[in-house]
């Protein structure tokens, strides 16, 4: 991917993506920051992506592909467990019934 | 597929990220958030597969089967785990994150051409830096997560955990860890990979070891923040914006909600992470403890008294999630209703072992969340108010952090619960709080003491309101 990003472009997204999470998470509403974990730690792991290149890139077992399928079912965990709890979670907010 | 596609793919994904965020601004659009979170998820994951596929399918079958195995574990474990064991849940998962991230950087060491980061067989200045770190960060989630986890699930010991030399020897481990990453970038063997590894896991225990349990609060946002960032370094190594887009919106989420749960407490994060706090607090005052007469009272009189009241506040604390009163304490407030009584709640933010931990509590048991308010929204309602009733709660409410610059708490904000006409105070014994201090607030006239375990104490009290 060099081809594509410098690392000054990647430490420009970096630093700009830090300024957009400072900005979005303070207009979190505090009665959901136990949600906001659950759902910023299956989102982070994303590291998925670096898994699924370790465990797809060579065709014998070797350590790297182990290490890689190893975090692929670490980072699924998260993935599947962070926003299926997080849904679970949120369904249960609910506004005062009118009468 | 073209590696333009690819990094497009992947922009996709990183904005629908920060959608899911900032859904969580209301209940009402947080679902929605949270499908556009699934849905960025989806296409980063997809996009991976078609790019490595690109290059002939190889091991795809076994990366199905892994990531079924992790999606099944986490589909049970989201569906099965109560709401009152939430902090443990996500310190169990941040230890996760950690590990993938650290396991990762190893697979991209084992197999530098696959991950491109290396020529003629050297691994790239830049990339030793960046893997280093986020393999040092990563592990340090994955060890400091463990110990947060098993004092969470009371495995240890939530006492602080202080010996002498302490912060020298976490110095000196610091120290050895500098230099074992500076050898690794000058030369990146795998057995200084390793040493990095093993020296920042050893500081990750250490570190969380001496904090106490009422600080968990801080410590669980603080390794949230950690989990991303070690995410945001492998980005870096892997030359993913997708990665490092992620780790920065949690990275400065963590960081936000320590800040958050800091300022609830009037205490730097510094002085958090030092540790061993509560424990001296409470060797301190359990010498000069003498009896002081205090009014108790039976769930009748509540019952009579709240029944009789115009507005009543409830404030739930910690003690609420361990006896799981938090059903019948809605039930209580129905009933309350029923009997023309205003009711709402009042929560502080460092209530429970997590940061919203006492929202999700009261959504659980049907309360409505507009019913549910911050400490500064709510606090001057209190003078108005007939009663005040808190369930669980302590420190929070200790006027000495208002009135008492001598007080360790002096300065937190509290909930002014003590300028209500009445203060029901259920609590099981006459024991102090986390900070091991004494609440002058028992001893007011105007406080009358329910000494029981919190969900008996309100069964009682919903009985006599029938």
């Amino acid at each position: 991917m060099h081809d594509v990003y410098s690392f000054i472009s990647l430490l420009t997204v970096f630093v700009m993506a830090c300024f957009v999470g400072y900005y979005v998470v303070w207009s979190v509403t505090p009665a959901l920051h136990t949600p906001l974990m659950s759902v910023t730690n299956a989102i982070s792991s994303v590291i998925i992506v670096g898994a699924l290149i370790a465990a797809g890139a060579s065709a014998v077992w070797d350590a790297s592909k182990i290490f890689g399928l190893v975090a692929i079912v670490l980072a699924a965990v998260n993935i599947f467990g962070g926003f299926a709890v997080t849904a679970r979670m949120l369904a249960m907010y609910k506004k005062k019934e009118k009468k | 597929m073209p590696i333009q596609l690819t990094a497009l793919l992947y922009l996709v994904s990183s904005v629908l990220f920060v959608l899911a965020l900032r859904g969580l601004s209301s209940p009402a659009t947080s679902r929605t958030g949270n499908i556009f979170g699934i849905v960025g998820m989806t296409i980063a994951v997809l996009t991976t597969i078609a790019t490595i596929s690109g290059g002939g399918v190889m091991g795809l079958v076994e990366i199905l089967v892994a990531l079924i195995i992790g999606g099944a574990i986490g589909g049970i474990l989201a569906r099965r785990i109560q709401m009152t064991a939430m902090p443990q849940l996500v310190a169990a998962m941040h230890s996760l994150v950690g590990l993938a991230a650290v396991l990762v950087a190893a697979a991209a060491f084992y197999n530098q051409e696959a991950f491109g980061i290396s020529t003629g067989g050297k691994l790239h200045f830049a990339s030793r830096i960046e893997m280093a770190l986020g393999v040092v960060i990563g592990i340090i989630t994955f060890s400091g997560s463990l110990v947060a986890f098993a004092k969470l699930q009371g495995l240890v010991s939530g006492n602080p955990l202080v010996f002498k030399g302490q912060h020298w020897l976490n110095a000196a481990i610091g120290l050895l860890i500098l230099g074992l990453i500076v050898a690794f970038c000058v030369e990146p063997t795998k057995e200084l990979f390793w040493a990095v590894t093993l020296a920042a896991f050893v500081v990750g225990f250490l570190v969380i070891l001496p904090i106490g349990g009422a600080d968990m609060p801080v410590v669980v946002s603080m390794l949230n923040s950690y989990s991303g960032w070690a995410a945001a370094g492998i980005g870096f190594t892997l030359l993913n914006p997708a990665l490092i887009v992620t780790g920065a919106l949690v990275g400065s989420s963590g960081a936000i909600l320590s800040y958050i749960m800091c300022k609830g407490m009037n205490r730097s994060l510094f002085n958090v992470i030092l540790g061993g706090f509560g424990g001296e607090a409470a060797a301190a005052s359990s010498g000069t403890k003498v009896a002081r007469p205090f009014k108790a009272g039976s769930a009748e009189d509540a019952a009579f008294i709240m029944k009789n009241a115009g507005k009543v506040i409830i404030v739930p604390g910690y003690g609420m999630a361990v006896s799981q009163a938090q059903h019948q304490l809605r039930e209580m407030a129905d009933k309350l209703k029923e009997h023309g009584v205003e009711v709402a709640y009042a929560i502080h933010p460092v209530a429970g072992r997590m940061p919203g931990h006492m929202n999700v509590l009261l959504a659980e048991a049907n309360v409505p969340y507009d019913e549910v308010f911050e400490l500064e929204t709510i606090n001057s309602d209190f003078q108005q108010s007939d009663v005040a009733f808190v369930i669980g709660a302590n420190d929070v409410t200790n006027p000495a952090a208002r009135d008492d610059p001598k007080s360790p708490i002096y300065g937190m904000p509290i909930l002014d619960v003590d300028k209500a006409k009445t203060v029901l105070f259920v609590k099981r014994s006459m024991a102090s709080g986390y900070a091991g201090i004494d609440n002058d607030l028992f001893y007011k006239d105007n406080t009358m003491m329910l000494l029981a375990d919190a969900k008996k104490m309100v069964e009682d009290i919903v009985k006599g309101l029938a």
